[in-house]
């Protein structure tokens, strides 16, 4: 038998994946994550009439150049992070906003376990939505090589690429996760300090060494196969670091999102509801 | 000693600078109490931080010996039917009753039918399936009601429970509370319905801007008000009679003979002494006594009394 606190956060998980999950006002979520398979179809497309016309204009090793520029332009810096804005800043304010969070407070379970479930079923759908579509897209763009992209993926560094990219996906998750569902928890308007955020991240190239670790893009770009150059011109001001190593990423990255939960739990326990404010 | 009770001491609670309630102690016992007060006085605020949903600015409360600062304790002994009229997205009544009891920890077998029954003692069986969302306000108001009660909580707090019931449900609910007041819970209700309020509770709490004025049986509040002559209806064969000996009576302020003769309505300062010279009166002069009864020991006077104009609408 379940011990009671499994049963709570199972409830808690099983309440908000009908709340998060396929719901008509996650649709521009939904797009955020189908919008790089999309465009993965389209380069097949594209590339397979060129192809056709004798006018195959790639190799295999540009276009896995062009996806990490991609990734870390379109998802990470994109689709990943307006995604995780959305699903996690709703946690709890879309709850305030509704004016039903009442109905968890009033309920016997701990404030820490109803955060843990709540982030347990926002990570959920991100990663149904964002590991799938960042599979898809890498499967996808180099499908136009036909043998040389599936020589590409099982004989050369294809495949250990695409699981980078998925354990980085999995992670922008769980650090976006923590930091969304803070901010939504904290803020009025999660949008402002989704915007802080972002600008912060958007910066980080051209942070000095240690301002550029307190982030989430530093360890997930530090997690990526291949690196993206910043382009001129701005890559005069932007500061070389050494990126971190995969012990410190994955782990720091993890511990950041404990310490952001532990946060939450915190102000949940002292939580009050006043819709009004 | 206190765990029988929920008690408030010295407990204050501000919004900023804005008052929510300010010093209020109390201890309710169990049985149907009401909370009466124009709007702002400190209804809400006061089931609020009752059912821990706000933290006092000072103070403590205990329900049944939990403080509301310990949710784990205090939810499984109380339900709160708030009055926000707002429910989760694509749920139907029975996933909404459902789905809030798997929160509690419970098996799905006791979820199940522990939502059946709230459900049916709310009478919305027949609508269980069907979205939330296509309920009417009467409706609403009765799932949310199920909600609160259906992990069959001690203490049961309800916020305006009446609003958008039509006269049968009305008189249902009523029923409902009363009924739990008899089985020894705690039933605390706001309603703006005053002749309600009296049919519904045993005791009952005025407040007016955020101060606790009276608290009690509404007999016993009513008694307390010694600055407004108690009124008293008599109904006898000879109202002139009577009414010419208690003008003799220092005590009476006031007596009107009304409606087909036969009814005094009088207005006195001391209630006990009217009926000790009622008693000589009907000896000495053989008077018939239909019937005595106090006209004004309802909310509504006592309301009136207390608060008044002053407090603007209940």
């Amino acid at each position: 038998m379940n011990a009671l606190w499994m049963r709570q956060i199972g409830g808690v998980l099983s309440l908000e994946l009908k709340r998060t999950a396929f719901s008509k006002r996650g649709w521009w979520i939904y797009c955020l994550a189908a919008a790089p398979v999309a465009i993965a179809l389209l380069h097949w497309l594209a590339e397979l009439n060129h192809s056709r016309g004798g006018m195959g204009s790639h190799t295999v090793g540009e276009d896995s150049v062009i996806f990490a520029g991609m990734f870390l332009l379109f998802f990470l810096r994109g689709s990943l992070f307006f995604g995780m804005m959305g699903i996690f800043s709703n946690l709890f304010r879309g709850e305030m906003l509704e004016k039903t969070l009442h109905y968890y407070f009033l309920t016997p379970i701990r404030r820490e376990l109803l955060v843990a479930g709540k982030y347990l079923a926002g990570l959920s759908v991100s990663l149904m939505l964002f590991v799938p579509s960042t599979a898809l897209t890498f499967l996808l763009l180099g499908r136009h090589f036909g043998a040389a992209w599936t020589d590409y993926l099982v004989h050369g560094p294809g495949l250990s690429q695409l699981g980078s990219y998925v354990l980085v996906t999995a992670l922008a998750c769980i650090g976006y996760g923590a930091v969304f569902l803070v901010c939504g928890q904290l803020t009025k308007n999660p949008m402002i300090a989704a915007a802080i955020v972002w600008v912060w991240e958007g910066l980080n190239p051209f942070l000095p060494s240690l301002m550029k670790q307190v982030s989430v893009i530093f360890y997930l770009k530090s997690l990526c196969p291949m690196e993206v150059p910043v382009p001129p011109p701005f890559s005069i001001m932007a500061v070389e670091t050494d990126p971190a190593a995969t012990w410190v990423a994955v782990p720091g990255l993890l511990a950041v999102a404990l310490i952001l939960l532990a946060y939450a739990a915190i102000s949940a326990r002292q939580g009050e509801i006043s819709y009004s404010d | 000693m206190s765990s029988n009770l929920i008690t408030f001491e010295n407990v204050s609670r501000f919004y900023g600078e804005v008052l929510g309630i300010n010093r209020v102690s109390l201890s309710i016992p169990p049985g149907v109490t009401s909370l009466v007060g124009p709007n702002g006085s400190g209804k809400t605020t006061l089931m609020n931080l009752m059912s821990g949903l706000l933290q006092p600015t000072e103070g403590k409360i205990e329900v049944l010996g939990a403080s509301p600062s310990n949710p784990e304790r205090l939810c499984k002994i109380l339900g709160y039917c708030a009055q926000f009229d707002a429910f989760p997205k694509g749920l139907t009544g029975y996933k909404f009753v459902y789905a809030y009891l798997c929160v509690h920890g419970m098996s799905h077998a006791e979820c199940d039918e522990r939502a059946r029954t709230a459900l049916e003692l709310v009478g919305l069986t027949g609508a269980a399936n069907r979205l939330v969302a296509a309920y009417s306000k009467g409706m609403r108001q009765r799932v949310k009601l199920a909600q609160a009660i259906a992990h069959d909580p001690k203490v049961i707090v309800l916020d305006e429970p009446l609003n958008g019931l039509d006269p049968m449900a009305r008189a249902e609910a009523i029923a409902l509370f009363r009924q739990w007041g008899e089985q020894g819970r705690h039933v605390i209700v706001s309603s703006h319905i005053l002749h309600e309020v009296d049919r519904i509770s045993d005791q009952v709490i005025l407040l007016s801007q955020g101060y606790v004025v009276a608290e009690g049986e509404i007999q016993g509040v009513r008694s307390e008000v010694k600055d407004q002559p108690m009124q008293i209806l008599v109904r006898c064969d000879q109202p002139h009679l009577l009414a010419s000996r208690l003008f003799q009576e220092d005590h009476v302020v006031e007596a009107v003979i009304q409606g087909d003769g036969r009814n005094l309505l009088l207005r006195t300062k001391d209630a006990d002494s009217f009926y000790l010279m009622l008693n000589r009166v009907v000896l000495e002069t053989g008077l018939t006594v239909e019937s005595v009864a106090p006209a004004d020991d309802d909310v509504n006077s006592v309301y009136q009394y207390l608060i008044g104009a002053a407090g603007g609408a209940v």
